[in-house]
């Protein structure tokens, strides 16, 4: 023991420094190692293509995106278009099985020699290519869900971090408006709503007229509607959020309140925003088939997923596959919806990153 | 020193906060009840007092986190209102408490620290952000590596760092640190605390160092306050409060101090306050410190002792002693 060490007392729980030895340099060095820098953005990504479940529902997504844009090319049936022989409606083309050709259509193969475009889903009981039909149902539902869950995002996001960060009587007036709209009976509102945009917007033109004021009224009844979830689970979150100290932090800086909401409030809050943005899309979709099974949905000949499986229902006992199809088609987008939505908020959790 | 005008001067600060009662009844929760105190530019004043005392609600009302309900703050000689704190605020920062929570978890280091750069336009381009950035790193003992990490990454000192450079990053003149120490460990607090005392002597800052370590503070402040419930019951030199202390609960306080030889410590005793330190809400009348105190009369119910100077520069709130 050198001089320097201080005198040790007998039982003194002092430790002795003369049994601590200096760390190797290859100690040292391990001591260092972390993880090396990426952006957020890539990083998230990174982390995202390793969950397995999220690249499977990402490539199913993909692949019934890339179907609904290029069918409509290559199937050379439209989905109102009903099946004709010589200029008339071809009876023999009534609810074929999948890959099934008609009567006439096989007379007409063998007399020209050439091969038809099958019916890879067969036809409907008016003589349509129902894989077309569910090629489009899919596209309208798919719309339907993605611009009604965009409008609820904004909105709601909108609305409730500015009630749960003002706090106080703001929040206290702008949640009982919520609580309000959120008491009325949303299927009565909405069937109401439909029936007066129906209204309002026929005769409109330009890219409402385009879209279709069917559509165009289903997207902003959802919006005025299905906000008032997502305000308030916003708002619940950012009460959370803002309780933290590196608010108060960024407030002592002298930050303002916009940029502190979307620097440091909001990004804490996305994991479940974009849950349920995610769970949000199939819950426009079912909506949108109830409406369509009342027969406020899209118009007739526009098929959408919920109209095809409620077509389907009556002649449940002799075609089920009718039904299989479309309903298929809607457990598909859900389920990756679902799995997407969960992958997203585990990547886009720093606290997660190994 | 003793003739330099005061860099932070706090007059009677009050902070209430309302407390719902139940059927739209508030009582007034006083947090902070009448704080006086100075700071010298460069100077450190310690400010201590147990949990729930009002210690923390004394810095953050400074900063006007909360609105303040009574008294006056001159800063520099300046009046500090609503209205001129956002410039202030180049000139007053924080270092909180939990180095955990403080630090977005979705920033990283270099956001964090840059947002005081961001929000006052303090660089002209990327470059000269990124430069001030690394070299207020530097300043704490941070690696230029660290600056594309998250909060996460880091120990508990490190965070702390971080949170310190933040708070340095508009050249202040003036830190209220908020217990920034009591969350690490020992090993690490002695690290943070030099280099609270190394910025001092570098960047002549003033600091209000709210802690509940006697010793930490000691170590650190020029001066010390002693808070209880509310109120400043005694402030005095560092020494001179360690060695003559004069309010009975600053005595039961420095007695509290732990002793690392044990044979000092068993013939020393430790005076122990009767009771548990009473509700905010139903404060008790004249001095609140006379429910415990062992010299309470009835003058200490009646009223509430100002605080009086007893030697140079060493106030007292106590009748009897």
């Amino acid at each position: 023991m050198s001089d320097t060490t201080p005198k040790k007392a007998p039982f003194s729980m002092q430790i002795d420094p003369a049994l601590f030895e200096p760390a190797t340099a290859e100690e040292k060095k391990q001591q260092e190692v972390m993880s090396e820098s990426t952006t957020f953005l890539k990083d998230s990504m990174k982390k995202l293509m390793r969950n397995p479940l999220a690249v499977f529902s990402i490539v199913v997504l993909a692949f019934i995106l890339i179907v609904i844009i290029v069918a409509p090319l290559v199937v050379p049936y439209g989905y109102s278009e009903i099946l004709k022989y010589n200029g008339m409606k071809d009876k023999t083309a009534m609810n074929l099985a999948p890959f099934q050709y008609s009567a006439n259509e096989q007379k007409y193969m063998a007399e020209n020699g050439v091969t038809l475009f099958p019916h890879i889903f067969g036809t409907d009981e008016l003589s349509r290519d129902y894989f077309i039909r569910v090629v489009y149902g899919t596209r309208v539902s798919l719309a339907v869900g993605f611009f009604a869950s965009l409008i609820v995002l904004v909105i709601g996001v909108l609305y409730g971090s500015i009630s749960g960060y003002c706090g106080g009587r703001v929040d206290l007036i702008m949640m009982r408006i919520v609580d309000v709209i959120y008491s009325l009976p949303d299927m009565l509102v909405i069937i109401l709503l439909s029936v007066v945009l129906k209204e309002l917007l026929d005769g409109s033109k330009g890219i409402i007229a385009r879209l279709g004021t069917n559509m165009v009224s289903i997207f902003i009844v959802f919006g005025m509607l299905y906000w008032v979830g997502m305000a308030r689970l916003v708002r619940g979150q950012i009460l959370s959020v803002k309780e933290n100290e590196y608010v108060l932090a960024a407030k002592s800086i002298g930050t303002s309140s916009p940029r502190i909401i979307r620097r440091h409030i909001l990004p804490n809050c996305l994991s479940v925003i974009i849950i349920t943005t995610a769970l949000q899309i199939p819950s426009a979709i079912f909506t949108e088939s109830f409406l369509s099974f009342i027969g406020l949905g899209v118009a007739a000949p526009m098929p959408s997923l919920g109209s095809l499986a409620n077509a389907a229902r009556q002649g449940m006992q002799s075609y089920p596959y009718k039904l299989m199809f479309p309903a298929l088609m809607i457990c598909l987008i859900v389920l990756a919806l679902n799995l997407l939505g969960d992958g997203l908020r585990d990547a886009l959790d720093p606290k997660l990153r190994k | 020193m003793s003739d330099t005008k005061p860099l932070v001067d706090v007059r009677d600060l009050k902070e209430y906060f309302p407390i719902h009662t139940g059927w739209g009844r508030t009582l007034p929760l006083k947090a902070v009840d009448g704080v006086s105190f100075t700071i010298k530019p460069g100077e450190t004043l310690g400010l201590v007092g147990e949990s729930g005392c009002g210690k923390t609600t004394v810095g953050r009302t400074l900063l006007h986190l909360y609105k303040p309900t009574g008294g006056e703050f001159y800063f520099d000689g300046e009046l500090v209102t609503e209205k001129n704190m956002p410039s202030l605020r180049k000139q007053m920062q924080m270092v909180f408490q939990d180095p955990y929570s403080s630090l977005n978890p979705r920033m990283t280091v270099e956001d964090i620290i840059g947002e005081p750069l961001d929000v006052h336009h303090l660089y002209s381009g990327r470059a000269e952000r990124r430069e001030k950035i690394l070299s207020l790193m530097e300043t704490v003992g941070l690696n230029a590596e660290h600056a594309t990490r998250y909060a996460h990454e880091f120990s508990g000192g490190q965070r702390q760092r971080i949170g310190i450079a933040r708070a340095l990053a508009v050249n202040p003149r003036f830190i209220v640190c908020d217990e920034p120490v009591s969350a690490l460990d020992v090993s690490i607090q002695a690290q943070v605390v030099n280099m609270f005392e190394d910025l001092r002597e570098k960047l002549g800052v003033a600091y209000l160092f709210i802690a509940h370590d006697l010793l930490i503070v000691h170590h650190i402040s020029d001066r010390i306050a002693v808070m209880y419930l509310g109120r400043i019951v005694e402030i005095a030199d560092a020494n001179e409060l360690n060695n003559n202390p004069i309010h009975p609960y600053s005595i039961s306080l420095l007695s509290a101090v732990p002793i690392p030889d044990p044979r000092i410590a068993r013939s020393k005793q430790r005076i122990i306050p009767e009771g548990e330190i009473p509700s905010p809400l139903h404060k008790p009348s004249g001095c609140a410190f006379r429910t415990r105190c062992p010299y309470a009369t009835e003058r200490c119910a009646a009223e509430c002792p100002e605080l009086t100077e007893r030697s140079d520069g060493h106030l007292v709130a106590c009748f009897n002693k």
